[in-house]
């Protein structure tokens, strides 16, 4: 136990461990979460899941929040197309994510820090794949750490 | 604001205007009050008003702090001046209005955060088709000869609202604000019954509610294709909307009597967001994404890509007071400290 959390330690300090926010909805990917729990499967520790009702609840404000505020990366699921419980809440999720993407290309934030998956409710593999892939491309990637800066530009001092 | 003076009853309220990073659309709302000006003058003492009367930085200096009942500054702040100014008002005022989208969202020249300072200067000063500069002279902020030295204020890296300067009380949406909204705004400052700090001085619902075009919006649109307003023959009654070109009433605030569409033209949203929204692009983005009348993936990609300038057609007003505020550089730009 001790020594784990002396990896931990040395992990967390030595290496940078990406940040992800995960917008999960409530009757697919949160339940293949939920799933991936109670099978034991283990994937990269690196999201922080928010459940919402549908992915198509997830404003794109809720997007720019999060790396507006520290995140590394977004991940939204959602189910597969023609599951969404309420019909088309996923179609509306993947026209808004698809603009959402180009605003946030022009932006300098890059392709893989925001990604839009389909996993159902028995997925829990497909989850691990997933997170473990973006955590590995953030990774390389590097921190983003637009908070950070948005703390340097009230004092921006031009030399 | 340090302990403000009281003022004497038998003076007129005192009120001043400045200007920012701006166009001088905002001083036109003003002087579009036509022969109502007079009123106003008649009402107030205009005492610092750089575009149209002769008094300097240190006649505001020598004010006494919160002295001057309002005052409207338009433009956003993108230079070491302007800051200054800008806090030196704050101080002399009792209210300070930001007034147009520049002052309150970034406005237009907000857009030069997609770029950093030494992009803007080269593009000004290098690169333009109609720059001759062989010798690629860029401005100095200090130059000095034969003893004398001449300065010039320091451009900042990050164009921001005033907002993110200084304490603002009210706001005047518009690009600029049409002379109603300032007009109507004028009684309230000097009532004393003020609104609550924070407040943007126009109703609170979108556009599309006092479009005179409203009905003809059926109730669920959806399109295969955006359109620029010069790819269409726009027609002149119906919903701009449902003829495919990208009219961001939905998601803008009203009060401008609708004038863009009057003028058969979309809305590009200067009287920015409502007050339940706080990134007003994103909340544009997702409106008009949402009427992509596709489920297909590809097909969605594509009718995506018809909306050429993503971040200039939703961010137009709005992209220093947006949450990522400016694009990300290489390292080093936004910290240069």
């Amino acid at each position: 136990m001790a020594e784990s959390k002396a990896e931990l330690v040395q992990v967390t300090t030595n290496g940078f461990e990406p940040k992800i926010v995960a917008f999960f909805c409530n009757w697919c990917t949160y339940l293949a979460a939920d799933l991936a729990g109670t099978s034991r499967v283990k994937y990269a520790p690196n999201i922080r899941v928010i459940r919402t009702m549908c992915s198509g609840r997830v404003d794109p404000q809720f997007v720019l929040d999060a790396f507006a505020r520290g995140a590394d990366g977004v991940l939204i699921g959602g189910c597969h197309p023609g599951d969404c419980h309420y019909q088309e809440g996923n179609y509306k999720a993947l026209r808004r994510v698809r603009m959402l993407r180009r605003v946030l290309h022009e932006m300098g934030i890059e392709d893989e820090r925001f990604r839009l998956e389909w996993i159902s409710a028995s997925e829990a593999e497909r989850l691990k794949a997933v997170v473990n892939d973006m955590v590995e491309k953030i990774r390389a990637l590097g921190p983003l750490r637009l908070e950070v800066k948005h703390e340097d530009l009230p004092e921006e001092v031009v030399v | 604001m340090t302990d403000p003076a009281p003022i004497p009853k038998h003076e007129k309220p005192k009120v001043a205007f400045y200007w920012c990073a701006s166009c001088g659309g905002c001083e036109e709302t003003v002087l579009d009050l036509d022969e109502r000006v007079l009123d106003v003058v008649a009402a107030v003492d205009i005492v610092f008003w750089p575009v149209a009367l002769d008094f300097k930085r240190h006649d505001v200096e020598a004010m006494p702090d919160g002295s001057i009942l309002a005052v409207f500054v338009n433009g956003a702040v993108r230079t070491s001046e302007q800051r200054e100014m800008a806090q030196l008002l704050r101080k002399k005022a009792k209210v300070l209005v930001a007034l147009g989208s520049c002052a309150q969202l970034g406005g237009i020249p907000g857009l030069a955060n997609l770029s950093s300072r030494q992009g803007v200067l080269a593009s000004a000063y290098c690169e333009s088709p109609s720059t001759v500069n062989p010798e690629k002279l860029f401005p100095k902020t200090l130059y000095k000869e034969n003893g004398f030295s001449v300065s010039l204020p320091e451009l900042f890296e990050t164009v921001r609202s005033l907002d993110q300067v200084v304490d603002v009380d009210y706001y005047l949406p518009g690009c600029p604000p049409t002379p109603k909204i300032l007009w109507e705004a004028v009684p309230v400052l000097l009532s004393g019954i003020l609104p609550p700090k924070g407040t943007v001085l126009a109703p609170d619902r979108a556009l599309c509610d006092e479009c005179p075009r409203k009905d003809t919006r059926p109730e669920k649109l959806m399109l295969k294709e955006f359109k620029r307003p010069q790819d269409v023959m726009i027609d002149e009654q119906t919903c701009l909307l449902v003829q495919g070109v990208v009219c961001l009433g939905p998601a803008t605030r009203s009060g401008c009597e609708a004038l863009c569409p009057q003028g058969n033209m979309p809305c590009t949203g200067c009287f920015g967001p409502t007050s339940r929204v706080r990134d007003y692009g994103a909340k544009a983005l997702s409106s008009i994404a949402s009427i992509i009348d596709s489920n297909d993936e590809a097909e969605i990609e594509k009718i995506v890509q018809t909306v050429p300038d993503p971040v200039g057609t939703f961010y137009r007003y709005s992209l220093p007071s947006s949450m990522l505020r400016r694009r990300k550089m290489e390292e080093s730009v936004t910290s240069d400290e």
